[in-house]
């Protein structure tokens, strides 16, 4: 039996009683929220819509990320889509979300010639190509990563590529992708678009028409950002797609020093009047997926309404905010999202406060920050890195991290977490395996340390077993 | 007392130690053992070896009161025929002959059995010890099905998102050991469906030297005389056929006690009694099948040695081809920590795969080596020899594996760790690595750097013999396949470092 002191026990039933006043009150005031029985419902036609400056587009607040496409069920493990396995795209459902989307307002679509391990923009050309061409806009990125692909003529080809896969003649939205990223960012950024001339041809192709609008993605290190951006009056960027959600906005430098808070990210582009494009706003379906007592806060506040929707609605809630892009691998994700987006409801200011709350909390759990978007795979080691950070981030959510083996539970912490490593990842694709090359770290947007991580969850197995926590 | 009653108690008996000794085999968790470890120690070949002199004068003293219960209570392998020979009970009664005993061969194997086991011949040891043999069949052919069983438990749990059961990988440890096991079985079921327990009264070594005391047993099945009608029904149900129901003669070497003669018989006539000898009968005629084994030796698998082909990545998503590893030519073989020296470890291992069964790490496998045939070797490509576990030490019934502490393990030299320049990464790729003396527990590698290296970036490993206890943790994480670049080599005498 736990020990309650008196003042402990007037204070547990003095919260009691104001929680129930609460109620009552909310009762009274007939709160739609709380009287309304039936689940909110996507409206067709009502979808949300921001205006692009410069051409007039009209842009969905929604954007469809083709970057986690659905793959054949029964030749994938369960719960993976198209970036994890190379199990092949399921090519009617992709069909069947897209038109499904189109058909609620989302007209905004976000590739890549790497996305889903180099297969989605042939399955987003295929899926796209089936409706006119002034139903959507396409967003396709100049993916030039690997060393390969960094003399003009290759990348071009890659250029020239999308435009085949996607069976298109011009592209609405091209991207530089991922600046920001290496060990040294300028050199980086001189060595896939400077040297090569890549940028300058295509600033000519956007001059041809070829390319409507032309920006670039941003992770990692802040200084590709402020320079690109100090640019400005001479490329005329037209969009900038940055990572931004509740989580980031204020914590994402305390999360990892080496990244950059979305609040200064988004601020700079205001103040340009540069459109910004939204990536990561779940931050790969985290912020879907939070612990029991956050979950229970968002929803005693809007019992309705999904967990997603909030993170949706902080973004929308920006008006310089173009739109905010969900890789949307199952129907009802898409669902989801269209009762968020048609309309959206911004959020006001006490709403905003206590996301920031929420947001702490979160931060508090020290997740380690993957958002699974398997940039970093495949490892040239075999590992499985977003699964081994996916079984620990479940085990903080689920309580089943040991601090100490005091723990009340230990033993079944114990058992949780090393029962449930084996079963999500294979033995040989586990920490242990990891040989500190460094060849993901220069790839992971979220620039996680990735092998000093994979160091820190092994010795953590490590105690575990050994019993030396 | 009631003429079942022998029959009745020597069933009981028999069914728990053979479901004792069965689970052991078959828990992969570590726990079983603690209940019913006592029952593979009780063993009267390990016992032999493991020179427990208790337990040895015990089952004397048991075998000279009672007979050969032993036979038909804690041998699990003569329990396991009896419910063979059970079963086919169920088909044809009354099935039994008699016949005389096969002195020659039977005592010709005990004295081969005694010589190869003084000379060390490992493997023939384990081939004909029963209790052994009974294990290789339970770790080769029932613990796969048992596992298959505990995965499809397995897979229900994860479904419902509980821990209760996890999965156990079912791999072939050793493809000779397996047919030995697989034979064995077949060779058994087959004596035994025919004719009981041809196997215990003329091969088995065990049971040939209980015979020289049972046969001065203060206990024994008696026929009275008197009461006697010469039906010869207790002969026609003596699965040891050792009775001459016609001559009113039991051959006490090979009765084992087990009562079948007088539950069936008609007159209660028989009677387990302190009782003088029988007189010897006049003539018998019949014989019985002799059982033949033969067995196969594989071959060892093939070595490449291309280093690990790193993958490049060009695309985002998927998982890189991870080749096998193959098992390095190791000088000296491995043994558990805890067996001492080579020679000491092979004279008192009776192969009877126990600790195999219970390796938590897929470290142990029998050996395919023709002389050690199945007794456990120690190789890491699916695991290392962790340091908090014990457990080939704490189940051992031979005093193969001395028992042994955590503490005590952690320092104990089972190996030596040798590095192969050719296969390292940093030599081979010029990337850096150094995941071997990330995971050493020893601390016993360090990185220096690589001479000619002008980047600064390159280190190779330094094991550092004198603290090196050969636990394969560097072998098992390096990522050079499917030869390891860095890799452990046995050591004749164990020793404290």
């Amino acid at each position: 039996m736990k020990d309650i002191s008196r003042r402990d026990f007037l204070k547990i039933m003095g919260a009691g009683v104001a929680a129930t006043a609460v109620a009552a009150v909310g009762c009274q005031n007939n709160d739609p929220a709380w009287t309304d029985a039936t689940p909110l419902k996507a409206q067709k036609g009502k979808m949300t819509y921001r205006t692009n400056p410069k051409t007039g587009d009209k842009v969905s607040l929604l954007g469809y990320g083709m970057m986690r496409l659905p793959v054949i069920e029964d030749k994938a493990p369960k719960g993976t889509s198209g970036r994890e396995t190379p199990a092949p795209i399921d090519q009617k459902m992709v069909n069947k979300l897209v038109d499904k989307a189109i058909e609620y307002g989302v007209n905004y679509f976000d590739t890549s010639p790497a996305y889903c391990q180099g297969r989605s923009e042939h399955a987003t050309g295929i899926a796209l190509s089936r409706h006119k061409r002034d139903e959507y806009f396409i967003a396709t990125k100049l993916s030039n990563f690997a060393p390969t692909t960094w003399p003009r003529e290759a990348s071009i080809k890659m250029f020239e590529n999308s435009l085949k896969e996607l069976q298109v003649d011009y592209i609405d939205y091209l991207l530089l992708h991922s600046i920001g990223g290496g060990e040294d960012c300028m050199q980086m950024l001189r060595n896939r678009y400077y040297d090569n001339g890549i940028l300058d041809f295509l600033l000519e192709q956007r001059e041809k028409g070829v390319i409507r609008n032309l920006g670039f993605s941003y992770h990692g290190d802040v200084k590709a950002y402020d320079y690109l951006l100090s640019r400005h009056d001479e490329y005329k960027w037209d969009f900038v797609q940055i990572e931004m959600n509740y989580l980031d906005w204020h914590f994402a430098n305390e999360i990892n020093e080496h990244n950059t808070e979305a609040e200064y990210l988004y601020n700079e582009l205001d103040k340009r009047k540069i459109p910004a494009v939204i990536m990561e706003p779940l931050l790969g379906g985290r912020l879907a997926n939070v612990p029991d007592h956050i979950a229970n806060e968002m929803k005693s506040r809007e019992p309705q309404r999904s967990i997603a929707s909030w993170a949706f609605r902080f973004c929308g809630t920006y008006p310089n905010v173009l739109t905010s892009l969900s890789g949307m691998t199952y129907m009802d994700h898409l669902d989801d999202n269209l009762v968020s987006h048609c309309p959206l409801k911004p959020l006001t200011q006490e709403e905003l406060d206590f996301l920031e709350d929420i947001a702490k909390k979160i931060y508090d759990l020290k997740n380690i920050p993957c958002t699974a978007c398997q940039y970093c795979m495949p490892c040239p080691f075999g590992l499985d890195i977003p699964s081994i950070f996916a079984h620990y981030n479940k085990c903080i959510k689920e309580g089943n991290l040991a601090r100490t083996a005091d723990d009340s539970e230990f033993k079944k912490m114990r058992k949780a977490f090393l029962v449930g490593y084996d079963r999500s990842v294979p033995k040989l694709r586990q920490a242990d395996h990891c040989t500190h090359c460094g060849e993901c770290v220069a790839h992971c947007p979220q620039r996680i340390r990735i092998p000093e991580m994979m160091q820190m969850v092994d010795e953590y197995v490590e105690k575990l077993k050994q019993g030396t926590l | 007392m009631h003429k079942k009653t022998i029959q009745r108690i020597r069933r009981v008996l028999a069914a728990v130690f053979f479901l004792g000794i069965t689970l052991m085999f078959l828990d992969f968790t570590g726990t079983l053992h603690t209940f019913f470890g006592w029952m593979a120690k009780a063993q009267f070949l390990p016992s032999v070896l493991a020179l427990n002199f208790i337990v040895i004068a015990i089952l004397l003293i048991i075998t000279l009161l009672f007979g050969r219960c032993y036979c038909s209570v804690i041998c699990p392998m003569g329990v396991f025929q009896d419910g063979v020979a059970h079963v086919y009970n169920w088909f044809k009664k009354n099935r039994y002959t008699y016949s005389k005993a096969h002195n020659i061969l039977r005592y010709t194997v005990l004295g081969l059995f005694i010589v190869v086991l003084i000379a060390g011949v490992g493997s023939l040891v384990a081939l004909l010890a029963p209790y052994s043999a009974y294990g290789r069949i339970v770790q080769n052919l029932f613990s796969p099905i048992y596992q298959w069983c505990n995965n499809g438990l397995a897979a229900v749990s994860e479904h419902f998102n509980r821990y209760t059961f996890y999965s156990k990988e079912v791999w072939m440890r050793s493809l000779p050991t397996f047919i030995i096991a697989a034979v064995t079985f077949v060779a058994i079921v087959i004596l035994a469906w025919r004719n009981g327990r041809t196997y215990c009264n003329n091969i088995c070594p065990v049971g040939t030297f209980l015979s020289f005391f049972s046969r001065f047993s203060w206990f024994k099945m008696h026929i009275d005389e008197e009461k006697c009608v010469k039906c010869g029904l207790c002969t026609k149900n003596c699965k040891a056929s050792c009775i001459d129901g016609k001559n009113g003669f039991v051959d006490y070497s090979r009765c084992v006690t087990c009562g079948n003669c007088m539950a069936v018989c008609p007159k209660e006539a028989i009677e387990y009694k302190h009782a003088k000898s029988n007189p010897v009968p006049a003539t018998s005629t019949e014989s019985v099948d002799t059982g033949k084994r033969a067995f196969l030796i594989g071959s060892a698998v093939a070595l490449g040695t291309a280093a690990f082909a790193q993958e490049k990545k060009k695309v985002d998503g998927g998982l890189a081809f991870i080749e096998d590893k193959v098992a390095p030519e190791r000088t000296t073989p491995i043994v558990p920590a805890g067996s001492g020296s080579l020679d000491r470890f092979r004279k008192h291992c009776t192969g009877c795969q126990l600790c195999v069964s219970q390796c938590p790490n897929d470290v142990l496998r029998p050996s395919t080596d023709l002389m050690h045939l199945m007794q456990p070797v120690m190789s890491y490509e699916r695991g290392w020899c962790r340091p908090e576990c014990t457990a080939c030490s704490d189940v051992c019934p031979a005093g193969a594996i001395v028992k042994i502490t955590k503490e005590e393990k952690t320092s104990i030299k089972k190996g030596q760790a040798v590095w192969v320049a050719r296969n390292c990464i940093v030599v081979a790729d010029g990337v850096p690595c150094g995941n071997c003396a990330r995971h050493c527990p020893a601390e016993a590698i360090e990185m220096v750097p690589k001479r000619g290296d002008d980047t600064g970036k390159l280190f190779i490993p330094a094991v550092n013999e004198s603290k090196c206890i050969g636990c394969g943790a560097c072998e098992y994480v390096c990522p050079a396949r499917p030869l390891t670049a860095i890799f452990v080599n046995g050591v004749e005498q164990q020793r404290t470092v």
